[in-house]
């Protein structure tokens, strides 16, 4: 069928719209990584250079050199792990509860832990950083990890699964004897694979991207994380722009690659994030 | 028939057997539940507890003494509130949260909806476009806030070489008063676009596409279903979307200390900034907690006020 021509101004204008904003959010991706392995002398040459006959990775050789990324990384990697493996194992248990079992006191302890999604970071941040001091964990990955754990909505949204999900199966292994917990481990929780899946992605990539908490919990280089890595990076090599692009780099390749594998759950849990319950 | 009969042998089923016939009195089950479920509930609830509603409540306590990295906490009653009625660099930090939310809110939103109306257009490209926009959610702030201040570089960076190559006015960006917001929020704006894009992106296909094709059946525009199909039928995720980019806006630190760590001259010195700098830099946690529940208090009103405002238009509409 041929296209009027207000319809091929239609498809061009959206192709070129489209365009445009693709130039304005992938340009800086681009423009990181070029200027990444480029040399010192050509970062701010005018015009710009995005692809040079200079290219090398020496810039990425004096960041492990300059400052310990694979510790920071390593760091990162152990605190965001963790905590989105103890997040989905706590998390689907207590959604399951709220959501399956009976017992005395159920919806006030949802309508409790509901509310404490008020509770916004930064006034907790101050009381926090003195609790944390008190236990002694400034500078461990303990106060990294475990004041991250609890999270409401990750409890709320297992219960909405669950609340969702047809309990025939379970009904089923009850009857063959099977207890509540191995109903939980067994029939339950593998089914909530989605979920699950979206997120321990929303999980993962809060933690790895968090800034203001390791910064106040830690204050030794070998406990940085990446974030604070990257930015103290920064204030240390001021001027060296080629470097600070090729940290950059490292910081998002973990994050950019979960991006492209997952991208699909990564829309689950951002629209999630957007239901209303 | 047949269900009678199933149900009849499940009820078989249910009996139980053995040892558990001890305990099998009205309660066995309902035990079960109570103790599998509070086991459950316990370490999230211990969790929250302990990190999250007990801070919430120190904030307050914290907030009414004098407490700073040595010496003995004093309680001095509202006196902090008070100091806040008069320090000029508390009612600035102000002023500046509300004019970055008044620039951050509905620019990233007008984008954002803009976007999503945009891929709901029936083409070839659409999910590498998605992608694309979606991309800066890889990213944290504080790496984005990173790349920027090279690109916003006074002298030679990208984006001035790109406007004077265009014949446009160059900025000194981060480096000057006037530009330093406006530079912080291009920022924020561009790393968050697309995760609040997929939201509504959601919430437009959610509406049933026979609405529109019977609007435009009946000879609406594609601007006339917008106006009058989309949005109205939208509105509970735009609310939603609203208050989340408000709630966002209003604590935003990341890319602001990466930035320009409040400066040029206190040009984008936030609330936040000023709690965090109160309290880890200068170490005085009362008068930092006294900051940062006034905020919450603040803030806590102005969701009210959005709900009580998205309520009165639902009835009007």
């Amino acid at each position: 069928m041929k296209k009027s021509p207000m319809q091929l101004l239609g498809t061009g204008l959206y192709y070129a719209v489209a365009l445009l904003l693709a130039v304005v959010f992938a340009g800086p991706f681009v423009w990181m990584v070029s200027s990444s392995l480029k040399p010192a002398n050509e970062i701010f040459s005018n015009p710009p250079i995005l692809v040079s006959d200079n290219f090398s990775l020496d810039n990425y050789e004096s960041v492990f050199e300059k400052a310990p990324f694979e510790r920071y990384m390593l760091n990162s990697f152990i605190v965001a792990t963790s905590v989105t493996v103890a997040a989905l194992l706590l998390h689907s248990m207590a959604g399951y509860a709220l959501a399956r079992l009976e017992f005395p006191g159920r919806r006030v302890l949802f309508m409790l832990i509901i509310s404490t999604l008020m509770i916004p970071f930064y006034t907790i941040l101050i009381p926090l950083a003195l609790l944390v001091r008190e236990l002694g964990w400034i500078n461990t990955y303990w106060a990294l990890i475990i004041p991250a754990i609890p999270h409401a909505f990750g409890i709320f949204w297992f219960r909405q699964f669950f609340l969702g999900l047809p309990s025939e199966l379970e009904d089923a292994a009850r009857i063959d004897g099977a207890s509540r917990i191995g109903v939980f481990f067994r029939i339950a929780l593998p089914m909530a694979r989605p979920v699950a899946a979206a997120m321990a992605v929303f999980f993962f990539l809060a933690n790895w991207d968090a800034f203001l908490w390791p910064l106040i919990a830690t204050t030794r280089q070998e406990m940085r994380v990446v974030q604070v890595g990257i930015q103290s990076f920064t204030g240390e090599h001021g001027n060296a722009w080629e470097e600070i692009m090729a940290a950059s780099v490292i910081a998002i390749l973990p994050t950019l690659i979960l991006f492209f594998a997952l991208q699909r759950f990564i829309v689950d849990s951002v629209k999630m994030s957007g239901l209303k319950g | 028939m047949t269900a009678t009969d199933v149900k009849q042998r499940t009820a078989e089923g249910v009996e139980p057997r053995g040892i558990a016939r001890w305990f099998s009195g009205l309660n066995r089950d309902k035990l079960e539940q109570a103790v599998v479920g509070y086991l459950f509930v316990l370490p999230d609830l211990i969790g929250l507890i302990v990190f999250m509603v007990g801070p919430m409540l120190m904030a307050l306590v914290i907030s009414v003494t004098n407490w700073k990295l040595v010496g003995d906490p004093q309680f001095v009653a509202l006196q902090n509130y008070e100091a806040l009625f008069t320090d000029p660099k508390f009612g600035a930090s102000l002023g500046r949260t509300f004019l970055y939310t008044l620039g951050f809110v509905p620019v990233i939103y007008t984008l954002s909806l803009g976007m999503a109306v945009l891929l709901t257009r029936k083409s070839r490209g659409n999910t590498f476009f998605r992608t694309v926009y979606f991309m800066p959610v890889a990213m944290s702030l504080v790496v984005a806030g990173v790349i920027w201040r090279f690109m916003f570089d006074p002298s030679n960076g990208l984006i001035n070489v790109i406007l004077s190559g265009l014949g446009l006015p160059t900025s000194q960006w981060t480096g000057h008063v006037q530009s330093a917001m406006v530079a912080v929020l291009i920022v924020s704006i561009w790393k968050g676009a697309g995760y609040f894009m997929i939201i509504l992106l959601a919430g437009i296909q959610d509406i049933p596409s026979d609405y529109i094709e019977a609007a435009q059946i009946d000879g609406a525009n594609r601007w006339q279903a917008f106006r009058h199909i989309i949005m109205p039928l939208l509105k509970p995720t735009s609310f939603f979307v609203l208050v989340v980019l408000t709630i966002n806006a209003l604590q935003a630190f990341d890319q602001i200390y990466v930035m320009t760590r409040g400066g040029p001259a206190y040009a984008t010195y936030t609330t936040l900034m000023y709690i965090y700098e109160k309290a880890f830099r200068e170490w005085n946690f009362g008068y930092a907690a006294a900051m940062s529940v006034a905020l919450f208090a603040m803030i806590f009103v102005l969701t009210v006020v959005q709900v009580r405002y998205f309520r009165a238009g639902e009835v009007k509409a």
